[in-house]
C-alpha cells in the first residue's frame, strides 16, 4: 500500500513537473473532438445524439499517447532496475502506475466534457453523478489493462502500433459501455438503464484490476 | 522410432467430414425454414465449436507456460492460437455467407459476430507480439499473458455485445433437429476435431524443435570494429 502511494505520488509529480505534455495530451483530445465534429458536419442533430461516442473515442485515443510514456519513463536511465533493487513490489508498483494513469484519465476526462457539450451542443437530462461515475469506472478500465500492456511493449519495437492493437480490442465492453451509459444521462433514461451498463463496468474493473496486479510480477521479471 | 500419428489423426478428421458434408448435402432432409441454406450448418457450427476448443486449449497451454516456463507449453501456445486464428476466420467467412440469404445482409452487430471478429484481432495480436520479441523466456511470459487476458475477455465482449443488440438465432438441441441431421452434424464436429487436432499437434512439433534450436543456439559474436581502410598511397 506504502509503496502504491509513493509510485503514485512519483508519477504525478513528474507529470507535473512535465505540465507541457499534460497540455499536449488535452490539446489532442480537443483536436480530435473538433475533427469528429467536422466528420459529422453541422447536423446539430447528429452532433447531439453521438456526443457521449465522440467523448468516449477522444479518451480512448488520447489514452494510447498517455500509456506509451507510463512505462518508457521507467526504462530511460534504467529507472526500472533501480526501482527492483529498493525493491519496490510489482504489485504496488502496477496499482501506483495504474492509480496515476486512472487520474489523468479523469483529467483528460473533466477537460473534454465541456468541450463536448460546448461543440456538439449536447444537454445533460440525468443527474451529472451519473455521468461523473461513468467517466470514472471508464477511466478505469483503459488504465488497467493499458498500464500492463504499455509495461509488456514498453521494450519492444513498433510500441506505438502494438499498443492500440493490443489494447483496443481488449476495451471494447469498456467502449460500449461508457458510451451507452454517458448518452443515457445527455439524452435521458427513462428505462433506467444506466445503472446496467456501470454494473458492467464495474464488472469489468474487478476482473481486470485484479488479473492484471497478478500478472504484473511476470511482466516485470521478464 | 519416429511417430507421426497426427497425421493419421488429420486424415482421418479429413474423411469423417467428407463423409459428414455428403450426408448434409444430399441425404439429410432441409432445414425447416431455411431450406438449402441451412446446410451450411455442417461446417459452420463444428468449426466454431472446435475454435472455441482450440482458444481454450491456447489458454492453459499459456497458464501451463507461465506456470512451469517450460517450452512444450510454450510451442502448445503458438500452435493452438494459430489452429484457432484459421478456424476464426473460417467461422467469419461462413458466418458472412450464411448472413446473406438468411438476414439479407453480409455482416450485422450480433453478439457472436462482433465477438469473433474482436477474437481474431485479440489472439492475431498475440502471433503479432511473439514475433516482435527475440529473446525466447520474454516472448513465452508475455505472449501467455497476452492469450491469458485475450481469453478472459471473450465471454466479457460476448455479454456486452449481447446486451448491445442481439439478433443471432438461439441454440439448437438435438431434441428439436430431425435425427438424420444430427448424425452428420456430430461426425463433422468429431471431424472438425481430429483434423485440427493434427494440425496443432504438427504444428507443435515443429514450433518445439524450432524453439529447441533457438534456445540452444549461442550467442552471436560481438560485432567487430569496421575495417580501417587506408588510403592507397
Amino acid at each position: 500500500m506504502k509503496a502504491t502511494l509513493r509510485i503514485l505520488q512519483k508519477d504525478l509529480l513528474i507529470e507535473w513537473r512535465a505540465r507541457s505534455r499534460t497540455v499536449a495530451l488535452l490539446s489532442f483530445a480537443y483536436t480530435i473532438l473538433l475533427l469528429f465534429a467536422f466528420a459529422i458536419g453541422p447536423d446539430a442533430a447528429a452532433l447531439r445524439q453521438h456526443a457521449g461516442a465522440y467523448l468516449w473515442l477522444g479518451l480512448l485515443l488520447s489514452s494510447t499517447l498517455l500509456l506509451d510514456r507510463t512505462m518508457r519513463i521507467e526504462f530511460e536511465a534504467g529507472a526500472m532496475s533501480k526501482l527492483m533493487l529498493v525493491p519496490v513490489p510489482a504489485t504496488g508498483l502496477f496499482y501506483g502506475k495504474a492509480l496515476a494513469n486512472l487520474f489523468q484519465l479523469c483529467v483528460v476526462g473533466a477537460f473534454s466534457i465541456p468541450l463536448v457539450f460546448v461543440v456538439c451542443d449536447a444537454e445533460l437530462v440525468e443527474s451529472i453523478g451519473w455521468l461523473l461515475a461513468t467517466l470514472f469506472l471508464g477511466a478505469a478500465g483503459l488504465a488497467a489493462p493499458g498500464t500492463l500492456y504499455s509495461a509488456m511493449i514498453a521494450r519492444l519495437s513498433g510500441k506505438q502500433l502494438l499498443l492500440p492493437l493490443m489494447l483496443f480490442p481488449l476495451v471494447v465492453p469498456v467502449m460500449v459501455a461508457a458510451v451507452k451509459a454517458t448518452s443515457l444521462a445527455m439524452l435521458g433514461d427513462p428505462m433506467n438503464q444506466i445503472e446496467s451498463w456501470l454494473t458492467l463496468l464495474v464488472c469489468f474493473n474487478l476482473v481486470y484490476w485484479s488479473l492484471c496486479g497478478v500478472l504484473f510480477g511476470r511482466v516485470v521479471e521478464a | 522410432m519416429k511417430s507421426n500419428w497426427e497425421i493419421g489423426v488429420g486424415i482421418l478428421g479429413l474423411v469423417m467430414l467428407i463423409w459428414a458434408h455428403y450426408t448434409g448435402l444430399f441425404v439429410a432432409p432441409p432445414e425447416a425454414m431455411m431450406g438449402d441454406v441451412g446446410r451450411i450448418l455442417y461446417a459452420h457450427v463444428p468449426t466454431a465449436w472446435i475454435g472455441l476448443l482450440t482458444y481454450l486449449v491456447s489458454f492453459i497451454a499459456a497458464v501451463g507456460a507461465i506456470w512451469t516456463g517450460k517450452w512444450a507449453w510454450d510451442a502448445m501456445v503458438e500452435a493452438s492460437v494459430e489452429v484457432g486464428l484459421l478456424l476464426n476466420v473460417l467461422l467469419l467467412i461462413q458466418g458472412s455467407l450464411w448472413a446473406k440469404p438468411t438476414w439479407g445482409v453480409y455482416w450485422t452487430w450480433d453478439p457472436r459476430l462482433t465477438t469473433c471478429a474482436i477474437m481474431v484481432v485479440a489472439f492475431g495480436v498475440v502471433l503479432t507480439l511473439r514475433r516482435q520479441i527475440e529473446d525466447p523466456m520474454r516472448r513465452l511470459t508475455l505472449s501467455s499473458i497476452a492469450t491469458i487476458i485475450a481469453f478472459v475477455n471473450v465471454p466479457i465482449v460476448y455479454l456486452s455485445v449481447k446486451w448491445w443488440r442481439t439478433l443471432h438465432q438461439p441454440y439448437s438441441s438435438p431434441d428439436t433437429v430431425d435425427g438424420t441431421m444430427v448424425t452428420p452434424l456430430r461426425v463433422a464436429a468429431f471431424g472438425m476435431l481430429f483434423l485440427a487436432t493434427g494440425f496443432v499437434v504438427r504444428r507443435w512439433r515443429q514450433v518445439s524443435k524450432k524453439l529447441a534450436i533457438e534456445v540452444q543456439a549461442p550467442d552471436l559474436p560481438e560485432a567487430s570494429p569496421p575495417l580501417q581502410v587506408e588510403d592507397a598511397e
